[in-house]
């Protein structure tokens, strides 16, 4: 499943980040592959905000539909 | 661009050393860079950007402030300063903002990576607290291997002790040395280069660095990005332990403010503020003074006097000068007496949007109908910027994520944003006519602009980046902090504009000598009176318009129309060519095919739309 389709307030683990860019962005603000998160809020049509401990992320929601997600129960 | 050597630029003596700030962006870098400099501070731009860099002394340091970056390289204009700035530096004294560890860490590891001497400001540490976390300083100084001191900026606790323990500044422990491979390349990138910082970027594959010692650069990013990454995690598991939940407020007040029912509402609040701010206070008060009092009623009668004694006024020399369009008249006037307050105004409110943290949140809201128009939600503050000036707008461009969305936030800037000068001529205009005629323009305008940006959306090739930001936490902005950014926007705004609108007043003035302006005036009266059923003097308000935007919108106020012809005019002259100071800043920050394309492109929807418009009522 991808970023856009967790709900709020669901533990999730990165799979796949596609873009190289992207990739080097998000490692920077915290995120790499395999890092635990937590979906904080979904605007609806827009960005997912994610976070982890106290840092918050937000992600336009198609980039979201290509970021691979496994979620933790 | 030459790369990578800042003392070109910096007079540094011979034996002083170079005391670097570094952290991400609103750490509280300002306050450590004014405690150790003093009020004793040189502002230099960086050539290549419209980026100052501060620095001053402090006892044999030359202490140099850098840019707010997330890491060093070369993905922006405050990345590539940053980059030369830290990779020249003889000490970093890294600002670390400890609520973010896992943000902030990453830059404090790569600079350690690089091999050069740091020292941590641990900050915010009473936030920290405030947010239930517990952080083990001395453990934290441990694993990292450089002097970890914690500080609140703010109340000014810890600073002293950042100061007399600069001679503890280390190179500290590397996140690599766990891989043969990549410190193997090091070292032998390090002997090629002569140095460990730019030997590192190279292996990270920044172009520039590797450019500059002819070197094909490897592109090792993603590899030692990584490791820096899983290292980062691993001393912040260590150290970092949460004892409880903390203050819910700004969370909940942050979560409010990205969810459209309550965001929108909130957004509306703050452009409520922001009209009060500039539309009123600014744009009447102030200018009214500036303007009106100083420079028409004092300076240019002063200055009209003085060069007539030298120049005859009805020569060519003296209509450049003082003439209608002259550059010591109205090019001065328009500039700072009406430009540089409104800038101001617009520049106070950004830096109190961005230093709240409140910004981010309003890219994340409105990032939804910006991604229909092909831009995402960073470019919300170029777009907020061009009702205060497009030309101020046109320039913060730079700071979108591809060319692609360069182009159409430039050309939505330049067709359907009317900028503060004209807002308020339109304003008066269309207050009077009541809320039917107020409804269509501002509805025509927007509509205008959607279709514009879904259109280019559509034929540009290429594809826009998307919105990934950090959402900072809400914090209460300082205000020294806010003034100073104020400072330092507005400064490089008039010098880089400035000249810009007194070359546009020679070209006017040009063409009003050699009769250009009174042929176009002629060209243009069918299509105003056939096409759009306007008066035919309403030619000479699009001519002016040409010119600046407002004197176009003002050209209109004394003719007699009604109104429906009012307000046909006033979405003609919205939609209308950029003023010819935005028109020279888009070849600038583009090329002249493409600002061309967009002059003539706004000449078309103007009238185009006016047309219809003029048809339906």
């Amino acid at each position: 499943m991808t970023l856009a389709d967790v709900k709020r307030g669901t533990k999730f683990n990165i799979k796949h980040i596609p873009d190289e860019v992207v990739r080097a962005q998000a490692l920077r603000l915290g995120i790499s592959e395999g890092a635990q998160l937590i979906c904080d809020e979904k605007v609806p049509g827009g960005p997912v905000i994610i976070k982890r401990n106290l840092q918050e992320i937000a992600i336009g929601r198609n980039l979201a539909k290509n970021i691979l997600i496994e979620e933790i129960n | 661009m030459e790369c990578c050597n800042i003392t070109h630029y910096i007079d540094i003596p011979p034996g002083v050393k170079k005391l670097v700030l570094a952290g991400n962006p609103n750490v509280g870098k300002s306050i450590f860079f004014n405690f150790f400099t003093g009020i004793y501070v040189a502002v230099s731009n960086y050539p290549g950007t419209t980026l100052d860099i501060s620095s001053g002394r402090y006892q044999n340091y030359a202490v140099i402030d850098t840019p707010g970056v997330y890491g060093v390289s070369s993905f922006n204009d405050e990345e590539i300063v940053a980059r030369d700035v830290i990779t020249s530096a003889d000490i970093v004294v890294n600002i670390v903002d400890a609520v973010h560890l896992e943000r902030d860490l990453f830059l404090t590891q790569q600079i350690i990576d690089m091999g050069i001497p740091t020292i941590v400001a641990l900050n915010m540490m009473d936030e920290a607290q405030k947010n239930g976390l517990e952080i083990d300083v001395q453990k934290l100084s441990e694993e990292l291997g450089v002097p970890v001191i914690p500080t609140v900026a703010t109340r000014g606790e810890g600073l002293e002790e950042v100061k007399t323990r600069l001679d503890q500044a280390c190179s500290g422990v590397s996140s690599l040395t766990s891989d043969s491979n990549i410190i193997e390349r090091l070292n032998d990138l390090t002997r090629k280069a002569g140095n460990r910082a730019e030997a590192l970027l190279i292996l990270e594959g920044d172009p520039h660095v590797a450019e500059k010692y002819n070197l094909e650069p490897p592109n090792y990013r993603e590899e030692i990005y990584r490791k820096r990454r899983e290292r980062v995690n691993s001393v912040i598991d260590n150290v970092v332990s949460r004892v409880d939940e903390g203050n819910s407020f700004k969370i909940t007040l942050g979560r409010l403010m990205v969810r459209p029912l309550t965001g929108i509402p909130l957004l509306l609040l703050a452009l409520y503020g922001l009209y009060q701010l500039v539309g009123v206070f600014i744009a009447q008060t102030v200018v009214g003074f500036t303007e009106e009092t100083f420079f028409l009623g004092i300076y240019e009668p002063f200055i009209r006097e003085t060069v007539r004694n030298l120049v005859s006024p009805t020569s060519l020399l003296g209509k450049l000068l003082i003439g209608e369009f002259g550059i010591l008249t109205m090019a001065i006037t328009y500039t700072f007496g009406l430009l540089l307050p409104l800038v101001i105004g617009f520049y106070l409110f950004l830096a109190l949007m961005e230093d709240s943290g409140y910004m981010p949140r309003i890219a994340a809201l409105v990032d939804r109908l910006l991604t229909s128009l092909g831009l995402n939600g960073r470019a919300i503050i170029p777009m907020l910027l061009g009702f205060g000036c497009v030309t101020m707008a046109t320039i913060t461009t730079r700071l979108l994520g591809s060319t692609r969305e360069r182009i159409i936030a430039i050309f939505l800037l330049g067709l359907a944003v009317p900028c503060s000068a004209q807002l308020g001529v339109i304003a008066g205009l269309i207050a009077p006519l009541g809320p039917k005629y107020f409804v269509i323009y501002v509805l025509t305008v927007f509509a205008v602009y959607v279709l514009a940006g879904t259109f280019l959306n559509k034929v540009l090739p290429g594809k826009s980046t998307d919105l990934l930001i950090d959402l900072p936490p809400l914090r209460l902005p300082r205000l020294g902090n806010v003034f100073q950014k104020t400072y330092i926007k507005s400064r490089s705004f008039i010098r880089e504009a400035g000249p810009i609108f007194a070359i546009g007043a020679v070209f006017i003035t040009l063409m009003q000598e050699t009769g250009l302006l009174a042929y176009i005036q002629e060209v243009v009266a069918p299509i105003t009176v056939g096409w759009l059923g306007l008066p035919k003097e309403t030619a000479t308000a699009f001519i002016m318009g040409i010119v600046r935007r407002d004197f176009g919108a003002a050209g209109l106020n004394s003719l007699l129309m009604t109104p429906s012809q009012t307000t046909v005019s006033l979405i003609t002259i919205t939609l209308f060519v950029p003023c010819i100071a935005a028109m020279m800043i888009m070849i600038k920050e583009r090329n002249w095919r493409e600002a061309v394309a967009i002059w003539f492109g706004s000449w078309i929807t103007a009238f185009g739309i006016g047309g219809i418009v003029a048809l339906l009522l």
